[in-house]
């Protein structure tokens, strides 16, 4: 490889925490990223090779060759230039294009939809007090669950896929089994107020899916025992109504409140740790850097089929997979938590250590509704009543870009698997799926009659589902 | 001694003066008992109890948790959500504010101006309602314009409302009462169902814009 005219510099691999790789590497400067990729590949002596992405010094992306970003820093050629890798997901979703059905059978507005965390169920809570699960190979209604008795406000599945839970908004929380529609165990009675957030404990801290968190107005936090159907624990705390709940991978429990602050709890005895202030108005919504990992549990997105299966093995083996994929994903670093509030900002936190925030992050002009990591937690993407969403980096809270498009209010987003594509709703009634490389819109999916209330991306990436005011749920593939 | 009469012949009379007639009756008549006051009270009270608690259907309106607590839709939704339940409903789809607009002739719009050295020539016409023009407007050499429109007359905006919303948006032409025009929305963020953004919808002015000064219209659902 000796081509006298063109320079040549020396080029060091670092992996994102900072360790080196290998020894400084002399390379020409028009080097484009696959050769780079090779080079890497070999360096780690993997036996498939991984696609990586290259930032040099960590801010500028290789995307055509290294000249173009040495010129664009202004960087000497002299000198080792630290390059950054960045594996990629091996597989790549494909961005829904259509509608593949729309599905009746609401008589209300649906307000939740959820996909199991295979992919194999779905399920939609509504304004009719029903909780719908749907056969998703033939796109028709599989059962109605029938048992509350008024708005089906929160739905969340278990990290097995056996159970979803649902809350509504006379304070009762029912167990369904997905396979028949029928209800487990008695319905959990204990808020006097209406349920705002469900979050079941992580598959590998319990394989069994026994303990449930839920968050309601009463401004308390309740753990149940899914088991034995009642209390195990009430945290008070709060002054005012809890917004979020979220059971984190190490044990601890994230809450935030109207009340402007976000407290931490023991989830093994119910005392508070921490107490997160720093938002002036009410703070909407958490998000873990965990949080997909964790919903997914023993399911690995790569591993996925075209007719998804329900996760197989022994309880400990289960167990021991979600453990690898929980720590392949959250690395050495502690969970970082997000938070978004009605006060236009959000701020990011290192909450099992600091009380401080480490970033805030500004920029939206109106408040902020929801707040997700990307599953391989380098992004963050917020969406806001100012139409806009906002990707910020996952790690230290930079700004990156705005996707704008809505003509109304965004309400929520759901990311592929592969960090790659982000679909959107609004209360505009459109879906829109972005491509965040590019920060592109990638597709626009109308279809909706009025507001779209809830998207989800099912986590083996085939299928998007939205659900809204026009009391349709609309499912979009490829 | 003669006691008592003797019970013998009595109940002998007794028995035989019973015949067996039959009754005109049915042989089971039940007598209703009387119902005191108190008892009909009571009864109505407990009738309204029952009535309140049959009344629990679940409200309409569902909103996810994330809008509870919040306060309704915009008004934009509203307008547009009476944009769709009016085409739904088709009838009366034409229907417009002022329903009946009169004609107006050509010597009421356009007033003669007397030009030339003794005011003779009449070529020249003066716009006499209010007209709007674009933003580059600029008149032509006076010697040689035909309609002169005066400069109090000339519009670049008008207030477009509807009984609820009201906004400000830029138009076109000669406006006199009862004109339909057509006004910019875009700014409002109305959807169809095909996903495009409106952005043209047509309105009826609804005063004299040139006695009043300004342009007031309402928008058409």
């Amino acid at each position: 490889m000796t081509s006298g005219d063109v320079e040549r510099m020396l080029i060091q691999f670092q992996d994102e925490s900072g360790e080196v790789l290998g020894n400084p590497f002399d390379v020409p400067l028009d080097i484009t990223p696959d050769k780079l990729q090779l080079v890497c590949n070999a360096l780690l002596q993997k036996e498939e090779p991984l696609p990586f992405a290259f930032y040099a010094r960590g801010e500028a992306e290789v995307v055509t060759s290294l000249a173009v970003c040495v010129k664009a820093l202004g960087i000497e050629t002299e000198q080792v230039l630290p390059v950054v890798y960045q594996p990629q997901a091996v597989f790549r979703v494909r961005a829904v294009a259509r509608c593949t059905s729309s599905l009746q059978g609401h008589t209300e507005a649906v307000i939740s939809t959820a996909f199991s965390p295979t992919g194999k169920y779905l399920a939609s809570g509504s304004g009719d007090t029903t909780v719908r699960f749907w056969d998703l190979t033939t796109e028709t209604p599989h059962h109605t669950s029938r048992g509350h008795t008024h708005w089906v406000l929160s739905i969340a599945w278990s990290p097995d896929g056996k159970k979803l839970a649902s809350g509504c908004k006379n304070s009762q929380i029912c167990i369904w089994d997905p396979v028949t529609g029928q209800q487990i165990g008695k319905t959990l009675i204990g808020h006097t107020k209406w349920i705002t957030w469900l979050c079941w404990e992580p598959l590998h801290l319990n394989a069994e899916c026994r303990y449930l968190a839920s968050s309601s107005k009463d401004g308390s936090v309740r753990v149940w025992d899914t088991l034995l159907c009642r209390t195990e624990k009430i945290m008070t705390g709060h002054t005012q109504t809890v917004t979020c709940v979220k059971w984190g991978g190490d044990g601890l429990l994230y809450t935030s409140s109207q009340d402007r602050t976000i407290k931490v709890w023991r989830a093994s005895d119910g005392v508070q740790c921490r107490t997160l202030q720093g938002h002036a108005h009410w703070v909407n919504t958490l998000a873990l850097s965990t949080d997909y990992v964790l919903r997914t549990g023993a399911f690995d997105p790569a591993h996925a089929t075209i007719n998804a299966q329900d996760v197989t093995g022994s309880l400990e083996d289960v167990k021991e997979r979600a453990l690898q994929r929980y720590n392949k994903v959250r690395g050495s670093n502690p969970e970082r938590l997000v938070s978004g509030s009605d006060d236009f900002t959000m701020f990011l936190w290192n909450p099992a250590e600091e009380k401080k925030p480490l970033a805030r992050l500004t920029g939206h002009c109106a408040l902020v509704n929801e707040v997700l990591f990307s599953p391989d937690t380098r992004l963050l993407a917020s969406a806001s009543f100012d139409k806009s969403i906002k990707i910020w980096d996952g790690r230290t809270g930079k700004y990156l870009q705005s996707l704008r498009g809505h003509v109304a209010a965004v309400y929520q987003v759901a990311w592929s698997s592969d960090s790659r594509l982000l679909v959107s709703g609004s209360s505009d009634s459109t879906l829109k799926v972005w491509d965040v490389k590019t920060a592109k819109l990638s597709m626009d999916l109308p279809g909706h009659a009025d507001e779209v209330f809830a998207v989800d991306w099912s986590p083996d990436g085939q299928r998007v589902v939205s659900g809204g005011k026009d009391k349709c749920l609309r499912i979009w593939r490829r | 001694v003669q006691r008592s009469p003797p019970s013998g012949p009595v109940h002998s009379r007794a028995h035989d003066g019973q015949v067996e007639v039959a009754l005109p009756m049915p042989p089971q008549v039940r007598r209703r008992a009387p119902v005191c006051a108190s008892q009909v009270v009571l009864k109505m009270h407990e009738q309204r109890k029952t009535k309140q608690k049959n009344d629990d259907k679940t409200p309409e309106g569902a909103v996810p948790a994330y809008l509870l607590d919040r306060e309704g839709q915009s008004r934009a939704k509203v307008l547009s959500n009476m944009i769709k339940q009016k085409r739904k409903e088709k009838a009366g789809k034409w229907e417009v504010p002022l329903p009946k607009v009169r004609a107006q002739g050509e010597t009421e719009v356009l007033k003669v101006i007397k030009t030339g050295k003794r005011q003779k020539k009449a070529w020249k016409r003066m716009v006499t309602k209010v007209c709007v023009v674009g933003d580059g407007f600029t008149r032509k050499p006076p010697k040689y314009e035909r309609f002169i429109r005066p400069m109090g007359l000339r519009f670049k905006k008008a207030h477009v409302t509807h009984p609820e919303l009201k906004a400000t948006f830029c138009l076109l032409g000669v406006i006199t009462k009862g004109t339909v025009v057509e006004v910019n929305v875009s700014e409002l963020g109305l959807v169809t169902q095909g996903g495009k953004v409106i952005w043209g919808k047509y309105a009826q002015v609804t005063n004299n814009p040139e006695n009043d000064g300004c342009i007031n219209a309402v928008l058409l659902v």
